[in-house]
């Protein structure tokens, strides 16, 4: 869809069936590709918000950086390989094979599971040493950033898993095609958007 | 991948077809329920919000004579009006309502993309409006904070519902957001991917076009109350000072430190502001299609139209801070923030010389659904014109805690909104039901609700100016104020309660005529636009019939010179229209000669 030429358009003077007869979308994309795009984006302005609020925030006198706890790397390396699974699931998929795509689907959401677990432990480390959530601003932004990634994560999941029990049924996979693309992107999106809150807290 | 048309997939109406009375009334999937359920709850929630309006409005007029309004209640009341109308009212109804309503119909569509999610949002939305009305029931009350939910004062003692209020207004705001997201998707997805043949982007009504864009802005506004929601939440339950400052609370200071509270007011206005146009741009869209049908004429300008809207919704993403002049800001900040400001009223005065325009020399039939979308006209200048003095720094500073706000904002957003509802739910009507509504009884309804409401907000813009503070239980003695305002006080109470009053006959008349309308028939207006070409009215399930339509036409072929009729369908073909050679358009960009 060209934007400007669907704006300068002027439809008082075209008459007919514009386009053919095959009717058009504005994308040549299933609508679930479009939706999730729009979800994308909606997610990542929820994370801006957050990322503006903590940079203004950090700026008042009160605040006292958080030393991040090593095991974030440990984590972060979990997220990796689940989205370095999801992406192996489908390239399988896309060639249409049935090998190895049940592993590498399911598996990516058992590495994202030990994700979450790993950030828990973060959590209740933290907590043990005495790094509360309401002591200091940099640590209530700690908390609500990585639970707010860990609570898209599990909305992940729960499409995941609705993918899983269908290929677990027996779903061929040009059946599955689409979900298990979805959930990718929806895995490398989280992985970025990790990368990204990962970066910020270590670096303030 | 190629669009497959909803025709095709007989499965997936099949998933979703009706089988018993409760997937077909209550969980039901099917697009036009759901539109009835979301408009009948929001008109509901409207109704106990005009409710507490009139208590306040009692309060007002007659100071010290009921006992059921004390000051407490008085801010639960306009606290709780307030966020009513705006989210879970006008927002619910124009897009929720109207939105799934009239999309997929106007697009030529069996339904939306995803029929599941479009249910879920409707009863998340029921969710949403059943935590908020619960905290009137419990200890405290509900939150009396003001509609804006300033910190720190929204969680401290002394406001009322400082406790529990509070926090369910906010987890109440976190589900309605959940539930908007949901409609929010398939609004625009459906939009865009499942248009019928023919049927461009540029060849949709600008109801579609006003509800399109006014559902971007949503989606990308609302994540910023829920990212204060959630900040605030955190403030409250866990004890953070994301945007708690140092107070100090009947001698004892609180826990909390250091948070900025004009934070909280930069996130609030972000989504604030663009919420004016969530609301504004549906009924933008609505009140040109009202128009257009009505004149006989096709819509002024619809290009411009178009435009309009989009640089509307762009631009209201960067005015937030014009409701921030009080709080204090660097002057070029407010300096900027009052330029744009300004900048927008260039689109929106465009779509009123439009509207107006459109007029011009229109075979205007006079009906109900045109006197109040003329009724619109007027009072959306009003409201209008007062926010050019409210959006530049000066005259906002001495003006924004008066009367004069209350006055701007009720007729920009208020009564202007609501008059082009009760328009477009008189317009909409023989579809939906089938039957047309009494016209006397809608007449009497627009002069009672037009003059009624003139009554009430024209002299608050002179209680204004007199520097009448809002939001106050009671003025007491003050040196500036003449006694007279008292006076006038009485007048717009009456004319309040009168306003109110009179909208029973709003409902005497949709009830009434359920049963006893006259057979509205297919398209009593002789409108052009797919939806009054249904081959059921009110539509079946799955609108089309066998075979979805086939647009050939822009949605606004009225009064064409040489048809035999005063309007073309969108779905005729030229080859239909009895004397195609004396028309108007250009026969080289005939593309469906080019097609064959």
């Amino acid at each position: 869809m060209s934007l400007f030429k669907t704006l300068t358009e002027k439809p008082w003077e075209r008459k007919g069936v514009i386009g053919g007869l095959n009717p058009e979308g504005a994308f040549e994309s299933p609508p679930e590709r479009v939706a999730l795009g729009f979800f994308l984006t909606i997610a990542s302005v929820i994370f801006s918000m957050f990322g503006v609020s903590y940079v203004i925030r950090m700026s008042l006198p009160d605040w006292e950086p958080l030393a991040e706890p090593s095991q974030l790397w440990l984590n972060t390396g979990l997220l990796v390989i689940s989205s370095v699974l999801f992406q192996w699931a489908r390239n399988t998929a896309n060639a249409g094979k049935q090998k190895n795509l049940m592993t590498a689907f399911i598996g990516g959401g058992v590495f994202a599971l030990l994700f979450i677990a790993g950030q828990m432990l973060t959590w209740e480390g933290l907590q043990a040493s005495g790094f509360y959530v309401a002591s200091n601003p940099a640590n209530s932004f700690f908390y609500l950033l990585t639970g707010l990634h860990v609570a898209h994560l599990l909305g992940g999941l729960w499409v995941w898993s609705k993918s899983s029990i269908r290929l677990i049924s027996g779903s061929k996979p040009e059946d599955v095609r689409l979900s298990i693309e979805l959930c990718t992107v929806y895995w490398h999106f989280l992985l970025i958007i990790w990368l990204i809150i990962f970066a910020i807290l270590s670096n303030t | 991948m190629a669009y497959v048309p909803l025709a095709d997939q007989d499965s997936e109406m099949e998933m979703h077809h009706p089988h018993s009375w409760v997937t077909k009334y209550v969980w039901s999937q099917d697009h036009k329920v759901i539109a009835i359920q979301y408009g009948g709850l929001a008109i509901a929630v409207g109704v106990v919000a005009l409710v507490l309006s009139l208590l306040m409005r009692m309060q007002l007029g007659f100071p010290e004579t009921f006992d059921l309004i004390d000051p407490s209640s008085y801010y639960q009341s306009v606290t709780m009006h307030g966020m009513i109308m705006v989210v879970y009212m006008l927002t619910a109804l124009l897009l929720g309502g109207f939105g799934n309503y009239l999309i997929p119909l106007m697009c030529g569509a069996r339904d939306m993309v995803f029929p599941f999610l479009n249910m879920l949002s409707v009863w998340v939305y029921a969710l949403s409006v059943l935590i908020l009305m619960s905290s009137f029931f419990v200890s405290g009350g509900p939150t009396g904070a003001g509609w804006t939910l300033y910190p720190p004062q929204t969680s401290m003692a002394g406001t009322p519902g400082h406790d529990m209020g509070i926090v369910l207004m906010l987890l109440s705001l976190a589900v309605f957001i959940v539930a908007f997201t949901m409609g929010g998707l398939n609004y625009v997805t459906t939009i865009l991917q499942y248009r019928c043949r023919g049927l461009t982007m540029m060849r949709l009504p600008l109801t579609v076009w006003g509800i399109f864009i006014a559902t971007i802005l949503g989606l990308f506004a609302f994540p910023a109350l829920l990212v204060s929601a959630i900040m605030m939440l955190f403030d409250m339950l866990l004890g953070t000072s994301f945007f708690m400052p140092a107070v100090i609370e009947s001698g004892t200071p609180l826990d909390h430190n250091g948070g900025s509270p004009i934070l909280f007011q930069h996130l609030f206005w972000f989504f604030g502001h663009p919420e004016v146009y969530i609301v504004a741009l549906p009924a933008f869209g609505l009140v040109s299609d009202v128009l257009s049908t009505h004149a006989r004429k096709n819509i002024f300008g619809y290009r411009m139209m178009v435009w309009a809207i989009i640089a509307i919704g762009g631009l209201s993403f960067i005015v937030w801070a014009h409701h921030m002049y009080v709080s204090g800001m660097h002057p070029y900040f407010g300096f900027f923030f009052a330029t744009t400001t300004l900048i927008i009223a260039v689109p929106t005065a465009l779509k009123v010389y439009n509207w107006v325009l459109t007029l011009w020399e229109g075979d205007i039939r006079l009906n109900a659904p045109m006197y109040f979308a003329i009724g619109f006209i007027f009072t959306f200048i009003h409201g209008g014109l007062t926010g050019l003095f409210l959006g530049n720094v000066v005259i906002d500073l001495p003006l924004s805690d008066t009367y004069f706000v209350v006055a701007h904002f009720h007729m920009v957003m208020g009564v202007s909104p609501v008059l082009v509802i009760f328009a477009a739910l008189y317009h909409w009507y023989p579809k939906v039901t089938g039957r047309m509504f009494h016209e006397g009884m809608a007449k009497a309804h627009f002069w009672c609700t037009f003059l009624g409401t003139y009554a009430i907000y024209l002299p608050m813009h002179y209680l204004g100016f007199l520097g009448v503070p809002r939001r106050y239980y009671a003025m007491g003695s003050t040196d500036f104020i003449p006694a007279s305002a008292q006076d006038l006080n009485v007048v717009i109470t009456y004319a309040a309660l009168f306003v109110g009053a009179a909208q029973l006959l709003f409902f005497i008349n949709i009830f009434w005529s359920l049963r006893n309308g006259e057979k509205a028939g297919p398209n009593p207006w002789g409108s052009a636009s797919l939806e009054w070409q249904t081959p059921d009215t009110p539509p079946a399930h799955g609108n089309w019939g066998d075979e979805l339509p086939t647009v050939y036409r822009w949605a606004y072929d009225y009064s064409v010179p040489g048809a035999h009729e005063d309007f073309i369908p969108q779905n005729v073909p030229e080859s239909d229209e009895p004397t195609a050679d004396e028309q108007h358009f250009d026969p080289d960009h005939d593309e469906s000669k080019a097609d064959a």
